[in-house]
């Protein structure tokens, strides 16, 4: 029987990526549903902001790609405890689409295809944080994962980045979504972990 | 003076665990949503998700939703008009006061 010996110079470890609390890293990409998956043709596809006038701000296909577009390098954590670090897409900031918007609203509704809203604050889609995102990983989107476009706001919990987004209605007052209303966090910061309502 | 018209949530502990104590599986559900009753097992139940979702298997839209945090549950049935749950003559059952 040999002796083995760890030596004077072993490999220096790997670090261990920054997780929030409570998560684990995956490298594959799960699938969560809440329903069936929405097919969307792009040629009926359209994004509107609601204003809480009233006033809407439409655009088609053709118009969301002939906006500026945006490359995020992102770390995404879900709620159900995977996190996936680096992903990349491609989009237009909600940055853009809210600029020329007239609003006074402090909150944000992004509803979906297929019936699907969750809320945030207005300011949270607004700095760069925020993206209506068609591309994954140099491809199309895939419907699984919420192509033709979901949103991305990579900063909360991935529920939040509702997938076949159809649009977002900026309100006066906060108004719980989906899962908000189902024992979910109202904002969802991963890092805090706020999972669900009085974390 | 106090208002003794109602009694507090305590109450409804024992009925309420009568209820939630049979199986649900063979209960009628009616979808508030198109109307359609059918019994519960025949759900389209998404588990893949942050919770449980049961969708009306004519409409799709959402009769139930279950989300179990590790000390507590959501039970949503707003998407549900009713529940009919067979309970048989001989099983107590809660009445009006």
């Amino acid at each position: 029987m040999g002796i083995v010996s760890p030596g004077f110079q072993g490999r220096p470890r790997t670090a261990e990526p920054a997780l929030p609390p409570g998560q684990y890293l995956t490298e594959d990409f799960p699938v969560l549903s809440a329903g069936p998956t929405p097919r969307v043709s792009l040629d009926t596809w359209e994004f509107v902001l609601t204003a809480e006038t009233g006033a809407e701000y439409r655009w088609s296909w053709d118009e969301l790609m002939g906006l500026p577009q945006e490359t995020p390098h992102v770390d995404i954590h879900c709620v159900t405890r995977w996190s996936k670090l680096g992903t990349d897409w491609q989009g237009v900031s909600l940055d853009t689409l809210l600029d020329g918007v007239d609003t006074a609203a402090r909150y944000a509704l992004a509803h979906s295809y297929g019936g699907y809203t969750t809320n945030l604050p207005l300011d949270d889609l607004r700095g760069g944080r925020a993206w209506v995102v068609h591309t994954y990983d140099g491809g199309p989107l895939p419907a699984e994962h919420g192509g033709p476009a979901r949103l991305l706001v990579p900063h909360l919990y991935f529920w939040k980045s509702a997938k076949w987004v159809r649009g977002v209605r900026l309100l006066a007052d906060d108004q719980p979504g989906f899962w908000e209303t189902a024992g979910y966090h109202d904002y969802g910061d991963p890092w805090r972990e706020q999972r669900y309502q009085g974390d | 003076m106090t208002d003794m018209s109602y009694l507090d949530g305590n109450m409804l502990d024992g009925p309420m665990r009568e209820l939630f104590a049979v199986d649900l599986s063979s209960a009628m559900g009616r979808c508030d949503h198109c109307g359609m009753t059918g019994p519960v097992a025949g759900l389209h139940v998404y588990s893949h998700a942050p919770g449980l979702i049961g969708r009306c298997p004519a409409c799709t839209e959402v009769m139930v939703r279950l989300v179990r945090a590790p000390d507590r549950a959501w039970l949503d049935l707003r998407g549900t008009t009713f529940l009919q749950i067979p309970m048989p003559l001989d099983q107590p059952h809660p009445r009006p006061l």
